[in-house]
């Protein structure tokens, strides 16, 4: 394994080796390294099969941006091998290819297949029969891939944080552009925050031998105060907001001001063989030299169209790196630079380009020639041989952030590049990404692009504003000295056969992009679809230029008016598990639930509650309370006070029925309505005393009341405080016949009926405990619910099943609910359910004075009839018909079965059902069509046990 | 979707902490006929432009409030409590801001 001289910037660390596999294989590497450059330093060219055609694929851009270096890492797929850090053991595998890397029978796709996978191909040709699709699918599936699942999973056992930061100026891109904004910025006095997607900030000048500036301005940020986020990727901008993700922590950047300095992305150039390993962008080779002290290739030739590749050979020529040939489309300019390549041993081939690269599975030779505008090779050609042919076809501006802002793209012919314009407020670019290149030009940028911003937030003074214009003018002067740069054609190549790539990650060739624009696709836009170039793992990086290059030479349309596909997040890949945060499953437990799993409680979900169905035996805990005494935990329910001298008031006007002549100490039980007069919750109303109620609500319902009321309270600005209990009180239900005999003997409160009559709510210490007792009939049986702070449910509750009332679940609670008619709002009621439809009529008092919520709606409902009734049923033959059946009536559906349960008590099947109104008279025949069973039923319409309320009043 | 708003109560936050409670339509003062109880009821203007509308401070204070925000760029003009909230442009007659 052989490394370039040690040099000041590298990133290894020599002294510290690392050990790791590949496809089984042990492999070494350093500290530092990468895992496709260790594989490189190894001698490893191959990294990939091609997604199609199972080409071999080797190193392109050297910064995990494209699917060439995908490979597997200890069993997950899609890691890209030149972005992902090397760590000692590592187990890496290829993708799509079998049985190996280096054979693979699927390449047969590339030889004889070519002519047969056009566009479309799949689409057209698997359509029919549709019953194979399945089939087809799986072989498909199989044959195009980008690597595979394992079948079994682990459980993700990480979580993501989010992180909300608020600053005056944010910068994305922590090159030279981005740091000098940032620096700028942050001197003026802003709040600054940079972002960077490498493990240290310095972008491009890390690779072009200007390290240290990069440190010296990554330090002085940090002394003026910047918060350098790096290692992390903004993938996106959303009305003001960058979501940044970084390892476990996923960023919510908001600012006044931000500056994209997200540089420019190197192009490739199209000819025939230019996706042979070994043909990769001079930048990509740059960094393997500069970064990991790898030498790219034996022999190296460049090809150009550009300055910056000129740059990048004369920078691969000072790290000993042996450049042979640089050929350069331009046939003049950058004579000093052409001088000292010279004087450093390569041949200057000046108007000439890459017209054909082979070899077998790796690049051998070259060719050089001179091409026409239509970039047919003239004249005579050159063969080099070389292993790395290092290309440079200009670039395209990572402008991706910039353009999901709001930023149009526009074709700027002499900068042969799509540069955003018309920038939204508040927004700006810095460096290469809106054309200022070359390192001076992209420092100034930053440097004016941070003054700008800092200076429109109202930071700095008169000479800073000075000084920012001097810089303007600076960088005038330097962008307009700019050298010539010439575009590429769209497919350079000596007329012979091969195929030329726009699309290494997706196979697609110019022929293709040719293809469907004869069918028809010939807007950028349906190209795209259509061919799925720019599609793939790179997202258009490196093919997005090269694919609306290759429909302009096509279509004889110029580049500016095709444009570029629409901009979308995310810009950098990002794991679904980092959006989606820690996993957040809330469970609510009341203050007994302890208890309750210590009592043998089956213990269900209820919302977000945990409650306890049963302990064991409901039909017994049933018959216990309507036999004995029985204890139910409601915690759950929601609870409320309502206080104030217009509380009164406030509740008459949510309520259909009149709060305000209850007495202070007694009960009402009242249903809410929303303004359409459909029935939204349900619960009893305590008048503690003259400006103070105590309101329960359904434990599902508790949320939406307290905002219900908080919302009304706020519009009316009535002079109510709204204070909720919920979580502050634990509350249960003794019932039973014996109940009053178990509460006296806890409580020096007189319990006689006299002394405390149905529906009065009384204070009083049970068993030591300060409750709040309310005489309610939520069982049907005589009962007390006992409301009391959260620390002494416990106690209170032990005690009273020492006294001898039996714990009861939620499933004993609708057994006895249901045989008195008592509705579940949301189970026996739906969004279109109204008072009248619900047999509650009783609850509405169209007659108070008072206007309130609902009352229009409930008048009007009140002269029709409405379109369903809820009624009690009996099966006389006994079936539970299961909730939710059909009520059906000579083959019509009419209604439906809302509960249903057996009554131990009455020995009976018992439910209640929403029937036409037809069908809602006592004693009316009905039929219950229940998954097949046909199930005969007889309504009543009066509670099926205490039809008269005396067992609740006793 | 995300921006910034301002809470009465507790400041600039950003709006995933607020709840929504859509735009502010004036309840009759008095018994409408059914056609425009239907309206008021069951019909939203859904403008593109400035609407006044209705916030609560979910995650916060809890406190309902009213602002005017442009749907098209989600400009927030004001937010206030009722008492404090600027008169409704249209001189929709109503007790209160209704739902």
């Amino acid at each position: 394994m052989s490394r370039l001289p040690e040099r000041p910037g590298q990133r290894i660390d020599r002294s510290r080796p690392l050990s790791f596999s590949f496809d089984g294989k042990p492999r070494q590497g350093l500290a530092g390294d990468t895992i496709a450059s260790a594989l490189y330093a190894g001698g490893q060219r191959v990294f990939s099969r091609s997604f199609k055609y199972h080409r071999k694929r080797g190193e392109i851009c050297g910064c995990g941006q494209c699917a060439n270096s995908l490979v597997t890492v200890d069993g997950a797929p899609g890691v890209r091998a030149c972005g992902e850090p090397l760590v000692e053991g590592m187990r890496v595998e290829h993708q799509n290819a079998w049985p190996s890397l280096g054979f693979d029978v699927m390449a047969a796709t590339d030889r004889f297949g070519g002519p047969f996978t056009p566009p479309g191909f799949y689409y057209k040709t698997f359509i029919r029969p549709r019953r194979l699709w399945p089939l087809y699918e799986k072989v498909l599936r199989r044959a195009a891939g980008l690597g595979r699942l394992p079948k079994r999973q682990e459980e993700r056992t990480w979580e993501t944080e989010y992180r909300r930061r608020h600053c005056d100026v944010a910068v994305l891109g922590g090159g030279g552009a981005g740091l000098s904004a940032a620096l700028r910025a942050a001197e003026l006095g802003a709040d600054v925050v940079l972002v960077d997607d490498d493990v240290e900030p310095g972008g491009a000048l890390l690779v072009e031998g200007e390290h240290e500036r990069a440190r010296d301005l990554a330090a002085r940020c940090a002394e003026a105060g910047v918060e350098i986020i790096f290692g992390g990727s903004a993938l996106g901008y959303f009305d003001g907001l960058v979501a940044v993700w970084q390892g476990d922590t996923l960023h919510q950047v908001r600012a006044a001001r931000h500056v994209a300095a997200t540089g420019s992305i190197e192009q490739p150039l199209v000819f025939p063989g230019n996706d042979l390993p070994g043909v990769m962008l001079s930048g990509g080779a740059l960094r393997l030299a500069a970064l990991y002290g790898i030498a790219p290739g034996e022999s190296v030739v460049v090809a150009t169209c550009e300055r910056r590749g000129l740059e990048n050979a004369l920078r691969l020529q000072a790290l000993g790196v042996s450049v042979s040939a640089v050929a350069d489309l331009r046939t003049g300019g950058d004579e000093d630079l052409c001088e000292q390549l010279r004087a450093g041993g390569a041949e200057l081939l000046r108007g000439m380009t890459a017209v054909r690269a082979s070899g077998r599975g790796r690049l051998a030779e070259v060719t050089i020639a001179a091409v026409a505008a239509d970039g047919r090779a003239v004249g005579s050609s050159r063969t080099l041989a070389c292993d790395c042919l290092a290309v440079c076809g200009g670039a395209a501006p990572a402008s991706s952030l910039l353009l999901q802002a709001g930023a149009r793209a526009a074709y700027d012919q002499a900068a042969n590049r799509f540069l955003p314009g018309s920038l939204p407020a508040g927004v700006s670019g810095a460096g290469a990404v809106v054309g200022h290149e070359g390192p001076a030009p992209s420092l100034l940028s930053g440097s004016l692009a941070g003054a700008d911003s800092a200076l429109a937030l109202g930071f700095g003074g008169p000479e800073d504003r000075a000084r920012a214009e001097q810089e303007r003018d600076r960088l005038d002067a330097a962008l307009a000295a700019a050298r010539p740069r010439q575009a590429p054609p769209a497919l350079a190549t000596d007329g012979g056969k091969g195929k030329a790539f726009v699309d290494l990650d997706e196979d697609i060739t110019v022929k293709d992009v040719v293809y469907a624009a004869a069918e028809g696709y010939d807007s950028i836009e349906l190209s795209k679809r259509y061919t799925t170039a720019t599609m793939g793992p790179s997202q258009g990086r490196f093919s997005q230029l090269a694919a609306v290059r290759a429909l302009a030479e096509d279509t004889g349309l110029s580049m500016g008016e095709l444009g570029l596909t629409t901009a979308r997040p995310p810009w950098a890949p990002v794991l679904l598990g980092a959006l989606a945060g820690r996993p957040f499953e809330p469970a609510k437990r009341s203050a007994l639930h302890g208890r309750h799993r210590e009592l043998g409680a089956t213990v269900e979900w209820a919302g977000e509650w945990r409650r306890a169905y049963d302990y064991g035996d409901p039909a017994a805990e049933a018959l216990t309370v309507q036999e004995d005494a029985g204890l139910i935990d409601v915690s759950t329910l929601g609870k409320l006070i309502v206080r104030g001298p217009e509380a009164e008031e406030f509740l008459d006007r949510l309520y259909p029925n009149r709060m305000s002549s209850l007495k202070p100490g007694r009960i009402r039980y009242g249903i809410l309505t929303s303004e359409a007069g459909r029935i939204t919750d349900d619960g009893t109303v305590c008048r503690l005393d003259e400006e103070t109620f105590y309101v329960t609500t359904t434990s599902s319902g508790a949320a939406a009341v307290e905002n219900w009321f908080s919302w009304w309270r706020a519009d009316w600005q009535a002079e109510v405080a709204l204070t909720d209990v919920t979580q502050g009180l634990a509350a249960m239900n003794l019932a039973g016949p014996r109940s009053r005999e178990i509460l006296s003997e806890l409580t020096e409160l007189d319990c006689s009926n006299e002394a405390f009559p149905y529906l009065d709510g009384q204070h009083a210490v049970v068993a030591g405990v300060p409750c709040l007792l309310l005489r309610i009939g939520f069982t049907g049986e005589l009962g007390y619910e006992l409301h009391c702070p959260l620390a002494n449910a416990r106690a209170l509750w032990d005690t009273i099943v020492a006294a001898g009332a039996r714990p009861f679940g939620l499933e004993p609670q609708r057994i006895l609910r249901l045989q008195k008619h008592h509705i579940l709002v949301g189970q026996d009621t739906d969004s279109e359910s109204t008072p009248y439809g619900a047999n509650l009529a009783w609850a509405v008092k169209l007659d108070k004075d008072q206007d309130f919520i609902g009352r229009w709606a409930l008048e009007a409902q009140a002269e029709a009839e409405p379109p369903h009734q809820l009624v009690g049923f009996s099966c006389p033959g006994g079936e539970v018909p299961t909730e939710g059946a059909a009520i059906v009536r000579d083959g019509v559906v009419t209604g439906q079965v809302t509960s249903s349960r057996r009554s131990p008590k009455l020995g009976q099947s018992i439910g209640l059902a929403m029937v036409a109104p037809g069908e809602a008279a006592d004693g009316t025949a009905i039929e219950i069509s229940d998954e097949g069973r046909r199930i005969l039923a007889t309504v009543t319409t009066a509670p099926f046990y205490d039809p008269e309320g005396e067992v609740v009043r006793s | 979707m995300s921006f910034l708003l301002t809470c009465p109560n507790c400041g600039t936050r950003e709006v995933t902490d607020f709840g929504f409670g859509g735009e502010a339509t004036p309840r009759p003062t008095a018994k409408p006929p059914r056609r425009e109880l239907n309206r008021y009821l069951y019909f939203r203007r859904n403008v593109a432009g400035p609407q006044r509308e209705w916030w609560v401070h979910r995650s916060g204070c809890r406190q309902w409030f009213l602002a005017e925000r442009d749907t098209r760029s989600n400009e927030v003009m004001w937010t206030a409590l009722p008492p404090d909230a600027p008169a409704p442009a249209a001189a929709g007659a109503g007790a209160g801001e209704g739902r």
